[in-house]
């Protein structure tokens, strides 16, 4: 049965190859070519590189796009942690609704969704007159987050709150499925050994999850930094990310080799550290056997 | 005087705030133990050995009586403040500590500083002769150095209580055997009280200066190990502890207290013997014993244990061949029930 066992692995192989391998090397090669007006490639040039590492514009949207990427992952983590911690400690019958609850809001269209954000932050909406009542708008405005009293609409505040929302699931998930399976027993000796329910959370439970915590980020992180969709409808001028200025490239700009630049040092720069990460793990896992 | 350790009373029921019956795990059982004692619970699962263990370690909540300690009552305090501590059931050491700072968890809890920290745990691991292993994750010992590390963790804050859960049930038997003996000898070294939970009995003969018998929530018998074997109260434990043959409702003989042979033995007539004879229906070889089943007239069948002191005995029993059972009457016990 070697055959089946080479077929069952090799259909997601070959599916990635010719839908991301090979789409991802034409993109590199237009990247580094001509284009005429009637969209002929030619010749080798690195000029697009160049331009990108000196023009100011770009390195400072891909910093922001780093930047709200990180905020989003340290926010869905510091949410998703106490809801996945209860989740697995709540009772065992109760689990599944709760884990179907987490995965409602897939069954609508994640676009209807995050435009339905909209209505909610906008002056008069529901979700703007309760944080005004609660003024939180106020706290916010004291950290320069927003421009004016209730306007939270295209800011990174209505920004990051598009994305968590919007990437929550994918860090409570791995965390849940990392808590739920932790030892109960290890708690008790921790407490056996003199440690209070709080030292014995911080010295045992948050390091033990730690693989469900480096899966949620990754989970989260990494689509962020390209997300395009957030951005464009809650995210202001002030908060451009790499997604909008790859999108003006290929379809205001037209200009496909610098798009293809833009995308491949956003790839670079989302590969490069996920690269180093599992290299580091799997040094980690060959010292231990 | 007070006892070091006295429970009284405690009884814990499971299930009753769920609105349906209450499992009464543990039934009014009332011991006290003496410093120094090796104490151990006997018992098959779910007689609630572990669950009065996991009371006294403060994991679960008498639903009433108390625990005291040197006086001092536990049941208030929540397991982190209890002056004792557990060596769990397949350990539950902490799989992203090494050796070393698995030992010095409990000590970093205490406050103490760094270098009497270190000084401790270099002497917990001298103990248990695990001094190269320092460096190494659990999961890179074998099962017989994790149980080590398992004591040092739970003696390394030198406790006035130690509690030990099924301490050999993760080894296998030759191990087991051999650990038995060492773990005692460390145990009696550094001079901490224990209570332990086995299902073993040979584990709980070997180990514990005495033993309390166990059964669907009830403490059946307290005292030492000889006591209880030779002197078993009722059916339930003679049966328990080792195997016996109960004749006439109420008279129990040991196996091993019985001899066989073809013919009654001619010191018959100098001391009166009980006798039986029967056919020899089963043969059981264990090496250094044989198992022998006498179907007795009566119908029913008389287990005999003899000693294999000779490689090849001139006159060996065989299969169906008819004989003797005879023992002194010291050798039975009148069961109470």
């Amino acid at each position: 049965m070697r055959w089946l066992d080479r077929t069952i692995i090799g259909i997601p192989f070959v599916w990635l190859l010719l839908f991301f391998m090979l789409p991802f090397l034409i993109v590199l090669r237009i990247s580094v070519s001509d284009m005429d007006m009637a969209g002929q490639l030619s010749g080798f040039k690195l000029s697009n590189y160049t331009f990108l590492a000196q023009d100011a514009l770009y390195v400072k949207t891909y910093l922001a796009s780093l930047k709200y990427a990180a905020i989003t992952t340290g926010v869905c983590l510091l949410l998703a942690y106490p809801f996945a911690y209860f989740m697995a400690r709540a009772d065992k019958s109760a689990q599944p609704a709760l884990l179907l609850m987490v995965m409602l809001p897939f069954w609508t269209s994640f676009l209807l969704r995050v435009y339905a954000w909209k209505g909610l932050l906008a002056d008069g909406g529901w979700v703007a007159v309760v944080l005004n009542a609660l003024k939180v708008d106020q706290l916010l405005m004291a950290f320069g987050v927003i421009p004016g009293p209730g306007q939270y609409l295209n800011t990174a505040f209505s920004l990051v709150l598009g994305m968590v929302y919007t990437y929550l699931p994918f860090m409570i998930l791995p965390l849940y499925a990392n808590l739920s399976k932790q030892d109960g027993r290890l708690l008790e000796a921790a407490h056996d050994l003199g440690a209070s329910p709080w030292v014995a959370f911080w010295k045992v439970t948050v390091p033990l999850s730690r693989p469900g915590i480096l899966a949620g980020a990754m989970l989260v992180f990494i689509p962020c930094v390209g997300e395009y969709v957030v951005p464009e409808l809650l995210g202001g001028p002030q908060t451009l990310m790499i997604g909008r200025v790859l999108w003006d490239e290929f379809f205001a700009n037209n200009d496909w080799p610098m798009a293809s630049s833009v995308a491949v040092v956003m790839v670079l720069l989302i590969l490069v550290p996920l690269a180093l990460f599992s290299k580091a793990k799997a040094n980690s896992q060959e010292a231990r056997a | 005087m007070t006892p070091f350790l006295s429970i009284q009373e405690v009884v814990k029921d499971f299930g009753a705030s769920a609105g349906g019956a209450a499992f009464r795990a543990v039934d009014h059982v009332s011991l006290e133990i003496a410093q120094g004692e090796i104490f151990a619970l006997l018992g098959s699962s779910g007689c609630g050995k572990s669950t009065l263990l996991r009371m006294l370690a403060g994991f679960e909540m008498p639903t009433s009586g108390s625990i005291r300690l040197k006086g001092q009552d536990l049941v208030k305090l929540p397991p982190h403040e209890r002056p004792l501590n557990m060596m769990f059931q397949s350990y539950a050491l902490f799989p992203h500590l090494s050796v070393w700072e698995n030992i010095a968890f409990g000590l970093k809890r205490q406050g103490l500083p760094k270098a009497q920290i270190a000084e401790r745990v270099e002497a917990m691991l001298k103990l248990v002769q695990l001094s190269p292993f320092a460096k190494r994750k659990p999961h890179q010992l074998s099962g017989g150095q994790q149980q080590r590390v398992a004591l040092a963790r739970s003696l390394a804050r030198q406790p006035s209580l130690l509690l030990l859960d099924e301490p050999l049930g993760a080894l296998d038997k030759k191990l087991r055997e051999e650990t038995q003996i060492e773990l005692v000898h460390i145990l009696k070294s550094v001079g901490v009280t224990c209570v332990m939970v086995t299902h073993d009995q040979e584990e709980a003969m070997t180990m514990a200066s005495r033993i309390a018998v166990m059964s669907e929530g009830r403490i059946l018998q307290v005292g030492q190990p000889r006591d209880i074997y030779e002197n078993p109260a009722t059916r339930f434990v003679a049966d328990f502890i080792g195997n016996v043959n109960v004749l006439d409702g109420n008279l129990a003989v040991r196996p091993e207290k019985i001899r066989l042979s073809r013919d009654l033995p001619p010191e018959q007539a100098l001391r009166p013997l009980k006798q039986v004879q029967g056919r020899v229906r089963d043969i059981a070889y264990f090496g250094s014993y044989t198992v022998y089943h006498l179907q007795l007239p009566s119908g029913q069948t008389l287990k005999v244990s003899q000693s294999n002191t000779e490689r090849h005995p001139d006159d060996a029993l065989r299969q169906d061949d008819q004989a003797w059972a005879w023992w002194s009457p010291s050798a039975q016990v009148v069961l109470k029930q």
